[in-house]
């Protein structure tokens, strides 16, 4: 296939859309399919069938639309019309609604179940990366072309130098999605610099954070905008093959990724001389066998390679020495999914959105006690009340707001006082939290901080690899400390002794799982320092969540 | 090869380029502690225990693995340094069942003497005390997890210098455990050569040979570079 063969497959594609009187687009990402999306889906084609409406009216999947917590979602695409997103859909309502768009230009839209268009979940949210999600059918290429997939890969290899592709990424100003916040330009262009027989490209979908589902939703929903940011990658840097490590609980990510690079393969958009061009990528699909540190780049490398899963020192670093020793560029698949735009608008176009150091948008994954959760994207810099009151609807049943934990494990927790701060990099690092890679949990008055951090020391305890002392030991006797401290049964000495092991682990400790294990304990105790001591001194549970008795004891 | 110069404890030396941080440290007589490192094998830098301070980085950086670097301003021995040495240390100690007095390896224990040297009399983190089993079925060898400190020496050296990969870890944070083969008894293993050098090698009580029980013989993980030594460089020193 080549640049006009593209362009001629996306306009068939319109077209096509365009005959049909009505589509419905079904959610089939795993929020709404695990609320029987898949019922909703057969039951909306019975319907038509039963109709006899197969030639006018579409039933398709479609990737996620946002609010997960209210599906299974569908959309409704009237021809020419404006469009509707419905929310827990069941298949006698979608019966029903067969019925009110059957008719032959039908504009009336039915009112249960619809989420207005004008709710403010959707105000304040700009969708770059997902800008695709829940609009194509992430198992037909054919829908992905018709949105513009791989137009800005046709439009690098044609027009732009690898160093102009490196370039456009360096003036957007994108950092890692991952977490970590490394520019993601100058990483690139370390990695063009390598010296290399081959190199290689890793797009890291090893999302381990809980709550947090942001690259599992990209990878369900648009894979093509992952495959096509990691051909960019490719052609920018010189590599000619890449790996989609996605993590073992991901089956159906997997999946729609490996579908995706066949159709992708078929049609010459991957594989050899790709658009007719002389540059070649191929992609392939490594599973993880879950491990959170396998999100950790020499981690994920040893599992790419058949190894066990643990990190080694570094350096050397992947661009230096990677997968096989060869260079190797790792980036976060949420990452990948920002370059095709950036290619396609210009760097400065993206570098529109965000603040001075943190450009852009980032997807996070709102979670907990709020009463719109699901999946966002919102410029960088919005505050985390915004956040929270605005796109979340506020703290349901009247309560509260005490905290919104960032950074899932690795990262900390903000206290109402700070619910004016800009969500960027710096300013989270600053409250002693981490951007993260985009999980959000937003905590009620319910919440007890002392509990809070014991269930991530716990995550980590578990997820250490074992290979450094620290690390291994140090979770171990954190959550034995903070057991003792939630049990009732903690002397004041044992805070000491907590906090003299964060810093340990901060430390000495070999990879991040281990520097930034300490995180939520240093920041629970930043900020909500009088908890802890109402444990340890007075014997009680301001939240009223621990039983102090000492009865719950082993 | 280059000559660096470098200031070590406030006290300018020089080094060779290619060396690492704990060669050109422990070449200049300054004792740094390790455990998992040992001369011939690859590095892990998994103990942390030789992690030094660089002037010009926040971070601490463990000196196995950091090569050398014209200028740089290290130092050995401040008190966070001992600090965390020793919390590592006691780390250990509570991580297993470490009861020196009825450990056949009491008095010849790198982990012992550690502790001794650091000054370690107690221990102020809780035991875990996990119930571990003891391989015995080896013929010559026994290999009691209760003593083991994941350092790593044992399956470097089958893998690297024996080149049988008969040891390796399975399960991951404090449910680590070094296994053989399939996670089989010793004594069933087909890959096993009997060579003993994980006994040799092994820091502590973990892995000990019969002889080692009766209280005869020392181990001797020393020997290692004159096995290298001989099979690369065709230097034999006894």
């Amino acid at each position: 296939m080549n640049r006009v063969e593209l362009q001629a497959m996306a306009e068939t594609e319109r077209n096509r859309q365009k005959a049909f009187q009505c589509r419905f687009l079904c959610c089939v990402g795993t929020p709404c399919l695990s609320a029987g999306g898949g019922v909703v889906q057969e039951a909306l084609k019975q319907a038509i069938a039963v109709q006899g409406l197969d030639a006018t009216v579409e039933v398709v999947g479609a990737g996620c639309m946002g609010p997960c917590s209210r599906g299974p979602l569908v959309r409704v695409l009237p021809a020419g019309g404006e469009e509707a997103i419905y929310e827990h859909m069941t298949p006698e309502k979608a019966g029903a609604l067969v019925e009110a768009f059957a008719g032959p230009g039908c504009s009336s839209f039915p009112e249960e179940s619809r989420i207005s268009s004008d709710s403010p979940f959707f105000g304040k949210q700009v969708k770059i990366v997902l800008s695709g999600s829940g609009r194509v059918d992430p198992d037909r290429l054919e829908s992905c072309v018709a949105e513009g997939a791989y137009t800005a890969l046709a439009h690098a290899l044609r027009e732009m130098t690898p160093e102009e592709v490196c370039q456009e990424v360096v003036r957007s100003g994108l950092r890692g999605r991952g977490g970590a916040g490394y520019p993601t330009g100058v990483k690139w262009n370390l990695m063009r610099k390598a010296q290399g027989e081959r190199k290689i490209v890793v797009a890291n979908g090893d999302e381990g954070d809980p709550g947090a589902y942001m690259d599992r939703t990209l990878m369900e929903s648009d894979p093509h905008r992952v495959l096509e940011g990691m051909a960019l990658a490719a052609y920018a840097v010189g590599a000619d093959q890449g790996y989609v490590y996605v993590r073992g609980e991901y089956p159906l990510a997997a999946q729609r990724i490996q579908r995706a690079i066949q159709a992708a393969e078929r049609q010459g958009l991957l594989g050899n001389r790709i658009l007719e061009s002389r540059f070649n990528f191929r992609v392939d699909v490594r599973m993880g066998a879950g491990a959170f540190v396998c999100g950790e780049e020499t981690a994920l490398m040893a599992s790419i390679m058949g190894r066990r899963g643990q990190p080694v020192p570094r350096p050397p670093y992947p661009a230096q020495r990677g997968l096989w020793g060869l260079p190797t560029l790792i980036n976060n698949v949420e990452t990948f999914g920002n370059i095709a735009p950036i290619i396609q608008h210009g760097g400065e176009w993206y570098a529109g959105y965000g603040t001075e150091k943190s450009r852009g948008t980032k997807v996070f994954a709102l979670a907990g006690k709020v009463s719109w959760t699901g999946l966002i994207e919102v410029p960088l810099g919005i505050t985390l009340r915004e956040i929270v009151f605005d796109i979340g609807g506020g703290i349901p049943g009247g309560r509260s707001f005490k905290a919104a934990q960032t950074g899932g494990p690795s990262g900390g927790c903000i206290p109402a006082a700070h619910l004016d701060t800009p969500m960027d990099y710096e300013s989270l690092q600053e409250l002693g939290s981490i951007m993260g890679s985009g999980g959000l949990i937003v905590m009620d008055d319910r919440s007890c901080m002392p509990d809070v951090a014991k269930f991530f020391m716990e995550f980590c305890m578990d997820e250490s690899c074992g290979k450094c002392a620290p690390c291994r030991g140090g979770t171990v006797q954190m959550v034995r400390l903070l057991q003792r401290i939630t049990d009732g049964g903690a002397a004041p000495e044992d805070l000491e002794q907590l906090k003299e092991l964060c810093l340990l682990l901060k430390e000495t400790s070999l990879c991040g799982l281990g520097q930034t294990a300490p995180n939520p304990v240093l920041s629970t105790l930043r900020h909500f320092r009088e908890e802890y001591d109402a444990h340890i001194r007075e014997g009680r549970c301001p939240a009223g969540v621990c039983d102090l008795s000492g009865n719950s004891m082993e | 090869m280059a000559a660096v110069t470098l200031t070590l404890n406030n006290e300018l030396i020089s080094a060779r380029e290619g060396q690492t941080l704990l060669e050109v440290i422990r070449d200049h007589g300054v004792d740094l502690p390790t455990l998992c490192h040992l001369d011939g094998l690859s590095e892990r830098g998994a103990c942390r225990l030789c992690m030094v301070e660089v002037e010009g980085t926040s971070r601490l950086l463990a000196a196995c693995v950091t090569p050398v670097q014209e200028g740089m301003n290290i130092r050995t021995d401040s008190d966070r340094l001992l600090r965390y040495r020793k919390m590592l240390v006691e780390l250990l100690l509570a991580e297993r069942s470490h009861v020196c007095s009825v450990c056949t390896m009491n008095g010849k224990c790198e982990l012992q003497a550690l502790a001794v040297r650091l000054g370690i009399d107690h221990v102020r983190y809780e035991a875990l005390h996990p119930a571990l089993p003891v391989d015995a079925s080896h013929g010559r060898f026994v290999l009691d997890h209760n003593r083991c400190i994941l350092c790593g020496r044992c399956l470097r050296a089958c893998d690297e210098v024996e080149g049988a990969h008969t040891l390796d870890v399975m399960g991951r944070g404090v449910r680590s455990r070094i296994i053989v083969d399939f996670n089989q008894p010793w004594g069933s293993s087909f890959t096993c050569t009997g060579c003993g050098k994980c006994v040799q090698v092994c820091p502590t009580g973990a892995m000990v040979a019969r002889e080692n029980i009766a209280g005869r013989v020392e181990k001797r993980p020393d020997f290692l570079l004159r096995i290298l030594d001989g099979r690369q460089k065709r230097v034999w020193r006894w």
